[in-house]
Parts: C-alpha cells; sequence; structure tokens
C-alpha cells in the first residue's frame, strides 16, 4: 500500500504561486516539466506570460487545471477560468494572509490606533462575558 | 543568466583567376557574441579545408533565434572533447526550450562532470530528438509516458523583511520524489491512488501453493 506524506504534486496543470522574482505573487499553471529544476508555466489569467521557472520560486497550491501537457495558452485559460482558480483563490485563507500582512504594511499611525481600541472594544466584550460565565460557574458550585 | 547563441556563419574563399566562383560553406556556431561566431567559423573551417582569414571572406553572419522558444525539446548534442590524456567523443542529451539553451547547459555540464574547458569542446552536431528516440535515462524519466507525480518538499521558508517595502521569501530546499511505480496511463489523481489500493490487496492475497 502506498501513500505519501506530501499532498501536492508537481504535476500537468497544477497551480503554483510565485514566490519571487518579477512574478512574485501570482498565479501560474505548471503546463510542462523542462528538467528537475525548471518548469515551462503559464498564467494567462494572472499576467504571466508563458516561460520557464525555477521550481524554487514556485509554491504548489491546492488548485489543479485540467490541461493536456504542453497545451496551447488558449486552452490554459480556458480550463483557468472553467475551473475559476482566481474566484477560488481571492477566497482562500492563503491569499487572505497576504492581503492581511499588505494592510499591514501600509497602515499609518491613525490605522495603528483605530486597530488598537477596536481590539480594546472586542476584548472588553470577551471579557464581560467570561467573568458572567465564571460567575455562573460559581454561583452553580456554591 | 549568460547563454550563448547561436550564429549563422557562411563563407567562402576569396575568389581568383583559379577559382572565379568557390563554394560557399555555411556552419553553425554557438557563441556569446558575432564576433566570437566569426573567429569560431574560421577555426573550425580552417580545420576542415584548406581556408583561413586571410584567404576568404565571410558572407553571411547573422543570429538564428529560436522557432519555437515555448516548447520543451529534447537535444542530441554530439560532441568532440580533449580530456587530460585524450580526445573523445561524445553524445549527450538535455532537454530545454532553446537549442543554444541547451548547448549552454551542455558546455557547463562538460565543465562540471569532466573537468573540460569551452576551449577544448567542439560541438559536432546538436539534433532535436524525438521522445522514443531518446537514450539518456536522465532524459527520458521527464516523458509524459507515465504520469509522474513529483513531491515539492519545502523544508523550510525563510522570510526576510529588511524593510517595509522588501520581501522576500526563499525556498529552503528542494525535493523531488518519483513514483516509479506509477506505469499506468490515466490522468485522475484518485484513479491512481485506487489502483495502489488495489494492488496492496493483491499483495496480501498471496497466491496459493
Amino acid at each position: 500500500y502506498y501513500y505519501s506524506v506530501f499532498k501536492r504534486f508537481v504535476e500537468i496543470g497544477r497551480v503554483a504561486f510565485v514566490a519571487f522574482g518579477p512574478y512574485e505573487g501570482k498565479l501560474v499553471a505548471i503546463v510542462d516539466v523542462i528538467d528537475q529544476n525548471r518548469a515551462l508555466v503559464d498564467g494567462p489569467c494572472t499576467g504571466v506570460k508563458r516561460q520557464a521557472l525555477p521550481f524554487k520560486c514556485l509554491q504548489l497550491t491546492d488548485y489543479v487545471i485540467k490541461v493536456p501537457h504542453s497545451a496551447r495558452q488558449k486552452y490554459v485559460r480556458r480550463a483557468w477560468e472553467k475551473a475559476e482558480i482566481n474566484k477560488k483563490w481571492e477566497e482562500s485563507s492563503w491569499a487572505k494572509k497576504i492581503e492581511a500582512r499588505k494592510k499591514r504594511a501600509t497602515m499609518s499611525d491613525f490605522d495603528r490606533y483605530k486597530v488598537m481600541t477596536a481590539k480594546k472594544m472586542r476584548n472588553k466584550i470577551i471579557k464581560h462575558e467570561v467573568k458572567k460565565l465564571q460567575k455562573a460557574a460559581a454561583q452553580k458550585k456554591a | 543568466m549568460k547563454t550563448l547563441r547561436e550564429y549563422k556563419v557562411v563563407g567562402r574563399l576569396l575568389p581568383s583567376a583559379k577559382n572565379p566562383a568557390p563554394p560557399l560553406y555555411r556552419m553553425r556556431i554557438f557563441a556569446p557574441n558575432h564576433v566570437v561566431a566569426k573567429s569560431r567559423f574560421w577555426y573550425f573551417v580552417s580545420q576542415l579545408r584548406k581556408m583561413k582569414k586571410a584567404s576568404g571572406e565571410i558572407v553571411y553572419c547573422g543570429l538564428v533565434h529560436e522557432k519555437s522558444p515555448l516548447k520543451v525539446k529534447n537535444f542530441g548534442i554530439w560532441l568532440r572533447y580533449d580530456s587530460r590524456s585524450g580526445t573523445h567523443n561524445m553524445y549527450r542529451e538535455y532537454r530545454d526550450l532553446t537549442t543554444s539553451g541547451a548547448v549552454t547547459q551542455c558546455y557547463r555540464d562538460m565543465g562540471a562532470r569532466h573537468r573540460a574547458r569551452a576551449h577544448a569542446i567542439q560541438i559536432m552536431k546538436v539534433q532535436i530528438i524525438p521522445a522514443n528516440k531518446c537514450r539518456r535515462p536522465a532524459i527520458k524519466q521527464f516523458h509524459v509516458t507515465e504520469l509522474y507525480r513529483a513531491a515539492l518538499q519545502q523544508k523550510h521558508i525563510r522570510r526576510f523583511q529588511r524593510c517595509a517595502k522588501l520581501r522576500l521569501s526563499q525556498v529552503r530546499r528542494t525535493f523531488w520524489c518519483l513514483s516509479v511505480a506509477a506505469k499506468i496511463l490515466t490522468c485522475c489523481g484518485w484513479l491512481l491512488r485506487c489502483s495502489f489500493w488495489l494492488l496492496g490487496l493483491l499483495v496480501q492475497v498471496k497466491p496459493g501453493t
């Protein structure tokens, strides 16, 4: 019986996130594997021209599009749009975390003040509820 | 990364009274620029014909662009190189998008594996090989005759934040696993897993004596 620790594989149609380089932050589909270090990669719906990218700068995502190997850009685009990868990516927590990091990096002092007051309000409400539950539990014991 | 470029160089002997229309000779030269290309043309042509730079002329020297730079191809390269103890012929295979990319890979590979310097290497022939004619197992493993899955193991992703603008993420190590037993022509991953499960069952049920 064969099982694997790995869940995301480099395969034809695997959608990958470009981690660094000129196309940093974009999604691409692996269309073919050139050799051990490079993949032929295409991102027609994310603005990445068809080219060879090293695996080192690719991070695999959970999405795979159904595309035959070395398929033309037209068919990659079709499969990408059919699978609605852009929408799925926007909804994923990975993309949301990136968005949150970007927002945090461009915060002004006023934004940080707003975050602080919002956090304070939230924690106050939570503590209030916790105290109520603790009181109720203590009364129940007595 | 600096790659070699493919040049088409055509040259001939200078026309003389004895030889008013000398034949043209064409060569495929892989060189970093056209100056080196012309020089290498004379180097090879004087080895092969009674022609030298002083007695001849270059009629044409132009860059050759790759016909299909977005298609992965298998290149067979025949070369001749001088080792420390003698000169040998070799046939090597590379997978690349362009011919000049493959030849550049070849030079780097020869330097790495055989310590052969560029001046000691002569590329005799470069040809695109169809997948079924490839001879080297290292190249054949990338052919999509069997479904292969590779695991890209990212051992450690380190994020550097040097300044608020710059963000650099690097993959520490990649790990390449090949599923050798996957000699099944399917396109679906779940079918693959099912078949392996079946194989597991078959192994458990030992054939009766």
